[in-house]
């Protein structure tokens, strides 16, 4: 018998980026209109990447470094707050 | 020999479920399908009495079974349930979460044909078709090698290097509901010989979470399959190892990852797999009788394939005759396809002759391997064996047809 069988498990510890940057994915970037905000949180609570936060001013915050650009904030915010902004080259 | 245990005469199925209990399996899936059924019965009545401490979950299809066991075995306990045809297809996705996942559940398979049309006799194209899923397979052909199979291969698939799960296949209805006289091995002997599933690789824990089967790209994905590929290699060196160990307790030796009769001195072999090797014992000393010298080598291992021992055994022989219960369409027999690739890089490389027959349970008797041992020796014998593979036992009317597709080779 050889050399024992490196066992190359698919199992991942629970970490910031652990599905690497995917914020590289992004086609469309989130923006987020601080004057029609309303701060009822639904962009947080439904955003699949947990990549906003509140922010300094009180308003969200993102994460683009992760921010994968789906669109999921802009099309559940109630006030239109966030555009879905083309990336520039 | 080994310690004594009880004798019973009792069939396959319950054969493959007292293996389950005294395997000490804590997590039994169960999704009931003919001629499986009476394995997942049996266990319900052992926990129900008490006589095993286990968690039976009733489940809505093979798919949800076999996605619980993966649960089960995940959160590092020992995992069982069994299936057959049409519910084994239907886990075939789960079966390759289970095999990535790297986690031992153990299965029973009892193997019957596919359909369309309903058919719930033996064929081995239910397990065989799942060849590439990253299971182990091992194919039984009495009461006492299923029981005594299911016990081994648990210890075969926990080793660190192997963490692969398995299936042992037993034959609808010939081995599943056929009673012969089985010896139940102690359950002290048994816990010493298979003492309890402790992983070291992962397991689920609330208190230190991970995740499974997150995303793998490009740069990661190929060394996990040759990882498994690798395990599965060294696992045909712990068949052997496990079984003679487990002869040195329980006296019992079924063979490894093959079992050899009378291939010494042979000038040609008959490989085969199943029942379908025990009928061939019988055709085996016929042909002796006769004066033909050919021995018998039946493949135990389906996965891993052992193909050393084919080379080992086959090379330089007269011929080779390999008897198929599965049709690859257009390509030949299962084996047959497997054994052409052990052989065909070595010298001394003998003729094979492949048969496909006793799809969906058509009988298999002694006489129809003694005619297709005669039919392939003679084809061999006088160079007329042409085509990669035959089929035998076909319907008059039909076998005219394909004796016609011979003269457009
Ligand atoms: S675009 Fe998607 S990933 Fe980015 S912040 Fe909005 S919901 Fe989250
Ligand atoms: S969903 Fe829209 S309004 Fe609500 S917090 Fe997010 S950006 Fe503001």
């Amino acid at each position: 018998m050889g050399l024992g069988v490196p066992i190359i498990v698919p199992v991942s510890k629970p970490s910031k980026g652990a599905a690497g940057k995917t914020g590289l994915w992004r086609v469309e970037r989130p923006v987020v209109n601080e004057d029609k905000c309303i701060k009822c949180w639904l962009c947080w609570l439904y955003c699949p990447e947990d990549v906003i936060s509140e922010g300094d001013n009180g308003f969200p915050k993102i994460d683009y470094t992760f921010c994968k650009g789906c669109g999921v904030c802009a099309d559940v915010c109630p006030t239109k707050a966030i555009q879905m902004v083309r990336e520039e080259e | 020999m080994g310690p004594e245990g009880t004798w019973e005469i009792i069939t396959g199925n319950h054969a493959a479920a007292i293996a389950a209990k005294l395997a000490r399996v804590k997590v039994v899936p169960a999704y009931p399908i003919t001629p499986q059924t009476t394995i997942v019965e049996y266990i319900a009545s052992f926990i129900d009495s008490g006589q095993m401490e286990a968690e039976y979950i009733r489940v809505e299809s093979e798919h949800s079974a076999m996605a619980a066991a993966i649960g089960a075995s995940a959160a590092g306990v020992r995992a069982f349930t069994a299936t057959a045809s049409q519910g084994l297809l239907l886990m075939s996705e789960v079966l390759h979460w289970a095999a990535g996942s790297r986690l031992p559940i153990g299965m029973a398979v009892v193997n019957r044909a596919v359909g369309p049309p309903w058919n719930i006799h033996v064929d081995h194209q239910d397990a065989m078709s799942q060849r590439d899923t990253g299971w182990l397979q091992v194919y039984v052909s009495s009461n006492q090698e299923v029981l005594d199979t299911i016990l081994m291969m648990y210890k075969v698939a926990e080793n660190p290097d192997v963490l692969l799960p398995f299936m042992v296949c037993l034959d609808g209805f010939v081995l599943s509901h056929t009673y012969m006289p089985v010896n139940i091995p102690r359950q002290e002997d048994v816990a010493e010989f298979l003492p309890e599933y402790s992983p070291s690789h992962w397991k689920l824990d609330p208190n230190d979470p991970i995740t499974f089967g997150n995303l793998a790209l490009p740069d990661e994905y190929q060394e996990m399959r040759w990882s498994m590929d690798l395990s599965m290699r060294r696992a045909l060196d712990l068949i052997e190892d496990v079984s003679e160990e487990f002869f040195q307790k329980f006296g019992r030796y079924h063979g490894g990852a093959t079992w050899k009769y009378k291939v010494e001195d042979s000038d040609y072999v008959i490989v085969t797999a199943g029942t379908m090797a025990s009928e061939a014992e019988v055709a085996v000393d016929e042909l002796r009788d006769e004066g033909m010298r050919v021995g018998l080598l039946k493949v135990r291992s389906f996965r891993p394939f052992p193909h050393r021992d084919m080379a080992e055994v086959l090379q330089d022989r007269r011929g080779v005759v390999v008897i198929d219960r599965s049709i690859a369409f257009s390509s030949g027999g299962p084996l047959g396809i497997e054994i052409r690739s052990s052989l065909y890089n070595r010298s001394g490389s003998p003729p094979i002759a492949n048969y496909v027959t006793g799809l969906g349970g058509r009988d298999v008797t002694y006489r129809d391997i003694v005619a297709m041992a005669k039919d392939g020796i003679g084809r061999i014998m006088s160079d007329r064996l042409r085509r990669p593979y035959y089929w035998f036992k076909l319907k008059p009317e039909y076998e005219r047809i394909e004796l016609s597709e011979e003269v457009r080779m």
